[in-house]
């Protein structure tokens, strides 16, 4: 004799579907929405010798970059807060940028060479990160250094507030903005991977 | 400030749900592109849906719109006959498997009784958010769905009766 919820559990069971076949409707579902314009936010992850890095890009270009430490589910909130909560998990957008990681993290890459959507940051915080760019490969600058560069000599912590809030680490590299007594300040993603990051750039 | 979730996070949380429905009320052969409208649709509405809406009565209410939508996509196809022939596959479940019994006699269920079914029991939805889908008072879909849930389980006890076996 079956009780109801032994009935109920079975139909559940018969007609659940497998995780292989929901990832298929979930990359057509992501497929449909980018044809239709709904896509605002597409995300992936990447691994990295620094740990998983979370990448996100609207239709404009890449607009957010983030270390596992910052904890994905809570950057992802963030995103649907601040941009659109039409955030679908869809690498294909990524394919490049996720590329152009990799070959960076292999010491084969200088420079990054993707589309930038900077709306995370405004004032004179969006104006440091774009400075940044200007500070090479395997060189360093102190953040008084990057305060006159951003046109305003005093705005010393500013400018460390601007790095630490950098939504576009490792591709903005504010990894590379240093204390001037040469020790190397914080890190959104921890001072071991600015550490890791500024010795592999000078190693390479 | 935390507003809505990221409509990821939706997919991710109801997604085999809202599959389950579409599979008891459509058959496994129309679930797949029901289940795709149905997320298409509400991440295209999204944005207007009300930050305390009861998000699974609102994608289970897209869900059997876009069922009604297939269902008269494939009536236009069809020469029509005097009785409708059940046009729904055959699930990929073994055909000695009592589960798989229970699906067919879901799939013989007058279309009332099984969507009421799939509202209540698989999607969890009260009679109350039954009816407003449905259409007519909570007790209807109440008596819709407990005379659904006794043809089943008069063909699960049978099915499942010959081994012996509980489960």
């Amino acid at each position: 004799m079956s009780t109801p919820t032994e009935l109920t559990d079975a139909l559940g069971r018969s007609l659940a579907p497998t995780s292989d076949h929901l990832y298929v409707l979930h990359e057509r579902l992501a497929a449909a929405a980018q044809a239709e314009g709904l896509l605002d936010v597409a995300y992936r992850t990447v691994d990295s010798p620094i740990g998983a890095l979370l990448l996100a890009a609207t239709e404009v270009g890449l607009v957010r970059v983030a270390f596992s430490t910052e904890g994905h589910d809570v950057v992802l909130q963030s995103l649907s807060d601040r941009v659109s909560p039409r955030v679908l998990y869809a690498p294909m957008r990524l394919d490049v940028t996720a590329r152009e990681l990799d070959e960076y993290f292999a010491g084969r890459r200088r420079r990054f060479d993707v589309a930038i959507d900077w709306r995370l940051s405004t004032g004179f915080r969006s104006t440091v990160l774009h400075r940044l760019p200007e500070i090479g490969y395997g060189t360093t600058a102190t953040y008084a250094a990057v305060a006159q560069l951003s046109g305003n000599p005093k705005a010393v912590r500013a400018v460390g507030t601007a790095c630490a809030t950098n939504p576009l680490p490792v591709v903005v590299p504010c990894h590379r903005v240093v204390r001037s007594d040469g020790s190397m300040g914080g890190y959104l993603g921890g001072v071991e991977a600015k550490a890791a990051l500024l010795a592999m750039e000078a190693a390479a | 400030m935390t507003g809505k979730p990221a409509f990821e996070a939706i997919v991710d949380r109801y997604g085999a749900t809202v599959m389950r429905v579409c599979r008891a009320v459509v058959g496994a052969g129309d679930a797949d592109d029901v289940w795709s409208e149905t997320f298409l649709s509400a991440m295209r509405a999204y944005q207007t849906l009300p930050a305390d809406a009861n998000v699974e009565a609102w994608l289970v209410t897209v869900a059997h719109r876009k069922a009604i939508d297939v269902h008269r996509a494939a009536a236009r196809r069809a020469i029509p006959v005097a009785e409708v022939p059940d046009t729904r596959q055959a699930t990929d479940a073994l055909p000695m498997d009592p589960d798989a019994d229970l699906i067919d006699a879901l799939a013989a269920l007058p279309p009332r009784q099984r969507q009421a079914v799939a509202y209540h029991y698989l999607a969890g939805l009260p009679y109350a958010e039954v009816a407003s889908i449905l259409g007519g008072r909570p007790e209807a879909a109440r008596r819709a769905a407990a005379d659904g849930i006794a043809t089943l389980r008069r063909t699960y006890a049978s099915a499942a009766a010959p081994n012996g076996a509980t489960r």
